[in-house]
């Protein structure tokens, strides 16, 4: 058993929505409970093997790549499928995993319009296939494909089930993404060419391995040269993440996406945009990295700010959480920037706690949506009179996000701000020390425009026009779908060293090259 | 006079040339073919003219196997004093053209018995054309590249003009002719300059001359330039692609397909043939000159794709822009051993997978617009909902042009990074910004015609769904098939790309170069 999990288990993971999504293709779409039946039993098989994965993981050495595979896959660029999950991924991959079949759950009875279960449930099989590989390639140029492979379903899932403005955010939300990423190609290939070669079966060839060039770490490269691959990559991930000034695209994706599609965007796939960061620009540059961690450090804050300026402009609930992901994702960054191990662990903790509360918030948002038929803010009030356990959750969900401590928000937030105290390697304290100040009066902000929503939202009494309606609170997929992520967010916050206990080890590893750390 | 001249030859033994006939088996294959297909087309009735394209599809097919022999036989063989190589990048580009081809009979064989047009003359052209290109990819000697450039050319004037009773079939023919004619003049005239400072035809005679003190002449530099602008023409690089849109529009849709993609593949085995045979040393000439054009080719090409409504033009200038990024390693060829395998390894990776997309992509327009009778990228609304079969290969085309992973396009254009990079130097990542930024550009209007088909409701309320002709589906199960594979497992491509570095490594090692 154990010997099937080390060579097929991460491969498996990767592949099997890609087999349900097959399946899927040859069956007519009349036959709608078998699709849904197939697509839950892919993303659950998924997620059993994810569990039996953590079963096996070996957490003594969680800075090793583990379960690693290595075969021969494009020789002529001597490009490779390495699969390998260390302490950094592994949350992140357990989170994917737990995010797909809840997703599949929740849309069980409540396919957007127009209705076509069967493509929806193959693109986001297909998402997972993207979303899993991506945290696992140990290649550039795997990485690369995978990073890709979210796109194609995501647009389609935003243009063809999106809102009144779908063609436009989805082209929106492709055209950004593809920017990044053909720059960020354009920086893989410079780290090909411009690393040493590499001794593969007796022949010196250049190498995209990951694990090969963190090792070099960019050492004998010229200063602007690996500024400017830094760059590249800075690209790829920051308008990912998004970070400020490169965030307009997110508003307009979320708020045109079908819920589940915001569920998927807002829980994984910002994530992939912080994960390259941990992952591959700053173990492969890590000079670079701290000559551009202060830029950063500086657009994470002005996202924070903005992102909480935004929220309290909104008068729609799902771009106001919307714009509370560009606030999220600003402490995220700015612990990144740090290039402390605290920082990065508190960032890594934090990209967990975002997916589940913001992909909660989303799943509200839509439920809201499909019984009131408006998101506006101000049309809305009264749900704890009307649905009381969804307004309650509501409740739950905001104040996980303002960072009560004690809920998972608070373990992503405050050690962030904290880190950025004393940050690693050469930074400026003093820099670190004002983004730190301004990053602490976002909270403030975070808790004015979560709390001003809830109120809105929750309390007080319904609305003339919605006063004599029967509004239903939850459906039993609903609790299905949601009691794991509220459980997470409460086990997470009460505990958060089941995360940090994790990931520590691979943070240090990671940023061993930064001095100071 | 001529009696002396006469003598003068006389004097000259005649041995007569050795002819490999294993070598020469696809060229051989494909005359019998077009002969065979114009004697049944004199011997039969009105209703068996459906032999016409089977035999010329099975004469298609029968010409790849020797290539297959030729392959595993595996040792280059040269004829008529290095003027006829069958090495492995011949064998690659030959048998990228016999696919285009066979995939052409494909998509041609409704359009053409529907039509009422000419069915034996039709394929009889079409089969003399890729004659042309095959004998192409074999030349390493001027005039050989010149005898086949018109067999492959003259065929494809009077294919592109086949819809006579049409003023823009006409107008088709008639520009493709006059431009391609011109462009020809131009390429003579380049060719007998080179041929005059350098006293030879043969290509890697020329590569070794021009090192000489000829070599530094702006004669020589002028003649590369016209030679090389000649074939800017046939893959329609801007400034000189104006032909392009029109005569797409104009002529047979399979045509067109087989212009954008057997013809252009053509076009870009002479320029390599001509850079990295004879010209590699003179690269401040060529370098430069394709720097420009690429860059040119592929901005403009995709700007002006941005603004069309109609599915073929659409395709034309996707088709221009495309040109422009197979044309951006040939910029940096001459940075070195290194880097010209490279070039050639992206260019012919390139052109093996842009063979199955675009011609996939035309076979799913031949498809559609059977039913919807229009051009417009509007009469494509809500394809989905009638035909998703269809809509998800063109889909598939479309990402894969796109250069989306994890369809074989990225590969190509990966490629094209990969060898542009290689050479290091600001004018090189310059170049490779102008890449990147470009392929976001197309992917806005690759997009665009998946937003129609997917997102848009259908135009008219007809939602009858279309009737698939077998051989149309043949052709799209060949080309997703390649598209996806080459996507997933690019080795594939990579390992023709691959292999056809031979181009170059054979004149490193006997000129030592």
């Amino acid at each position: 058993m154990n010997d099937l999990l080390d060579d097929w288990g991460l491969t498996a993971a990767v592949f099997l929505p890609m087999v349900g999504a097959v399946v899927m293709l040859a069956i007519p779409r009349t036959e709608e409970a078998l699709h849904k039946v197939i697509a839950l039993v892919s993303s659950l098989a998924v997620l059993g093997v994810v569990v039996a994965l953590i079963a096996e993981f070996d957490f003594d050495r969680t800075r090793t790549l583990q379960y690693e595979v290595d075969h021969s896959w494009i020789e002529v660029i001597n490009s490779r499928y390495i699969l390998g999950v260390d302490g950094i991924a592994l949350p992140l991959l357990a989170l994917t995993a737990l995010i797909v079949p809840l997703v599949v759950i929740y849309s069980w009875n409540h396919f957007p319009e127009p209705h076509n279960p069967k493509a929806f449930l193959i693109l986001t099989l297909v998402l997972e296939t993207g979303m899993v590989g991506t945290f696992l390639a140990q290649d550039l140029i795997l990485f690369f494909v995978f990073f890709e492979l979210v796109l194609l379903p995501m647009y389609f899932m935003i243009g063809v089930w999106g809102g009144e403005q779908r063609q436009y955010a989805s082209i929106k939300f492709f055209l950004f993404t593809l920017f990044g990423s053909a720059l960020m190609i354009v920086s893989f290939l410079a780290l090909y060419f411009l690393s040493p070669e590499v001794v593969v079966d007796g022949v010196a060839r250049h190498t995209f391995d990951i694990r090969e060039l963190t090792d070099w770490g960019g050492e004998g490269l010229a200063r602007t040269t690996a500024l400017f691959v830094f760059g590249g990559m800075f690209m790829g991930f920051g308008i990912k993440v998004p970070l400020f000034p490169f965030h307009t695209w997110l508003p307009d994706a979320h708020t045109q996406a079908p819920t589940q599609g915001s569920v998927i965007l807002a829980a994984v796939l910002l994530k992939l945009g912080t994960y390259g960061f941990v992952r591959i620009a700053i173990p492969i540059l890590p000079e670079a990295a701290e000559e551009w961690a202060p830029w950063i450090g500086l657009l994470a804050v002005i996202g924070i700010i903005y992102g909480a300026l935004g929220c309290l402009a909104q008068t729609d609930m799902k771009r106001l959480i919307a714009f509370s992901s560009v606030a999220h994702m600003g402490y995220v960054m700015l612990g990144i920037a740090t290039l402390t191990d605290f920082g990065v662990n508190a960032a890594i903790f934090g990209m967990v706690a975002h997916g589940l509360i913001t992909g909660m918030l989303f799943f509200i948002a839509g439920s809201v949506k499909e019984r009131y038929h408006t998101l506006e803010i101000k049309r809305l009030g009264g749900m704890l009179l009307q649905a009381p356990r969804m307004g309650w959750i509501l409740g739950f969900a905001c104040m996980a996000s303002l960072g009560l401590p004690g809920l998972a928000g608070f373990w992503g937030e405050f050690p962030a701000i904290l880190s950025a105290y004393n940050p690693g390697g050469d930074l400026d304290p003093a820099l670190f020390r004002v983004y730190m100040v301004v990053a602490a009066i976002g909270t403030i902000f975070a808790a004015g425009y979560l709390l001003w929503l809830l109120q809105r939202v929750a309390f007080g009494t319904p609305k003339e026009e919605f006063s004599g309606e029967r509004i239903h609170d939850l459906h039993l997929t609903d609790y299905l779908a949601w009691a794991p992520m509220l459980l997470l967010i409460v086990v997470l916050g009460v505990y958060p060293n089941l995360i940090f206990r994790v990931t520590d080890g691979a943070v240090i590893e990671s940023l061993a090259a930064v001095g100071g750390g | 006079m001529p009696a002396a001249v006469l003598a003068a030859v006389q004097q000259v033994p005649f041995t007569s040339p050795l002819l490999d006939w294993h070598a020469l088996a696809p060229e051989v294959i494909l005359t019998a073919t077009l002969v065979v297909v114009l004697l049944v087309d004199l011997f039969t009735d009105e209703h068996s003219k459906w032999l016409a394209s089977s035999l010329t599809g099975i004469g298609m097919l029968a010409a790849a196997v020797p290539l297959l022999t030729l392959a595993v036989d595996g040792s280059p063989r040269s004829m008529f004093d290095g003027a006829y190589v069958v090495d492995d990048f011949a064998l690659v580009m030959k048998g990228v053209f016999l696919l285009a081809g066979y995939v052409t009979v494909l998509l041609s064989t409704n359009y053409i018995a529907e039509g009422d047009y000419w069915e034996g003359e039709y394929y009889v052209l079409l089969a003399s054309s890729l004659l042309g290109m095959t004998v192409m990819a074999s030349a390493r000697d001027l005039i050989t590249i010149f005898l086949a450039l018109e067999l492959l050319s003259i065929p494809a004037y009077l294919l592109a003009g086949w819809r006579k009773r049409e003023l823009t079939g006409n107008e088709a023919g008639l520009k493709y002719y006059l431009m391609g004619v011109f462009a020809s003049a131009v390429m003579l005239y380049g060719m007998s300059l080179i041929f005059g400072g350098t006293g030879s035809t043969v290509l890697a005679v020329i590569g070794d001359r021009l090192d000489g003190s000829f070599g530094e002449s702006p004669v020589a530099a002028l003649g590369i330039v016209f030679v090389l602008v000649g074939f800017g023409f046939k893959v329609s690089a801007v400034p000189f692609h104006n032909w392009a849109p029109d005569t797409y529009e104009g002529a047979p849709t399979p045509i067109t397909a087989f212009l954008s993609v057997a013809s252009k593949a053509a076009g870009f085995v002479a320029l390599l043939e001509l850079i990295f045979v004879a010209f590699y040393g003179r690269d401040d000439v060529y370098g430069p000159l394709m720097w420009v054009l690429a860059a040119l080719t592929m901005t403009v090409g995709n700007l002006i794709a941005l603004r069309q409504t109609n599915i073929v033009r659409l395709f034309a200038y996707s088709s221009v822009a495309q040109a422009g990024f197979i044309l951006a390693p040939l910029a940096l060829a001459g940075h070195g051993a290194d880097v010209a395998d490279d070039a050639i390894r992206a260019v012919v990776t390139y052109l093996v997978i842009y063979t199955a997309m675009n011609l996939g992509a035309f076979a799913v327009i031949l498809a559609v617009s059977r039913k919807t009778r229009s051009g417009e990228i509007s009469s494509w609304g809500g394809l989905f909902e009638y035909a998703p079969g269809l809509t998800v290969a063109m889909t598939i085309f479309l990402f894969a042009l796109a250069g989306i992973p994890p369809l074989g396009g990225w590969f190509a254009k990966f490629g094209v990074f990969k060898a542009v990079l290689g050479a290091g130097g600001a004018s090189a990542s310059l170049l490779a910004v102008v890449v990147a930024v470009n392929s976001v550009i197309a992917l806005y209007y690759y997009a665009g015609v998946a937003r129609v088909m997917w997102f848009e409701p259908v135009p008219d309320e007809d939602r009858t769904p279309i009737r698939l002709p077998v051989a149309i589906g043949v052709a799209l199960v060949i080309t997703v098939a390649v598209t996806v594979v080459t996507g997933i497992l690019p080795g594939t491509a990579g390992r023709f790309g691959d292999v056809a570095t031979d181009l170059f490594a054979a004149v490193t090692t006997t000129t030592g170069r």
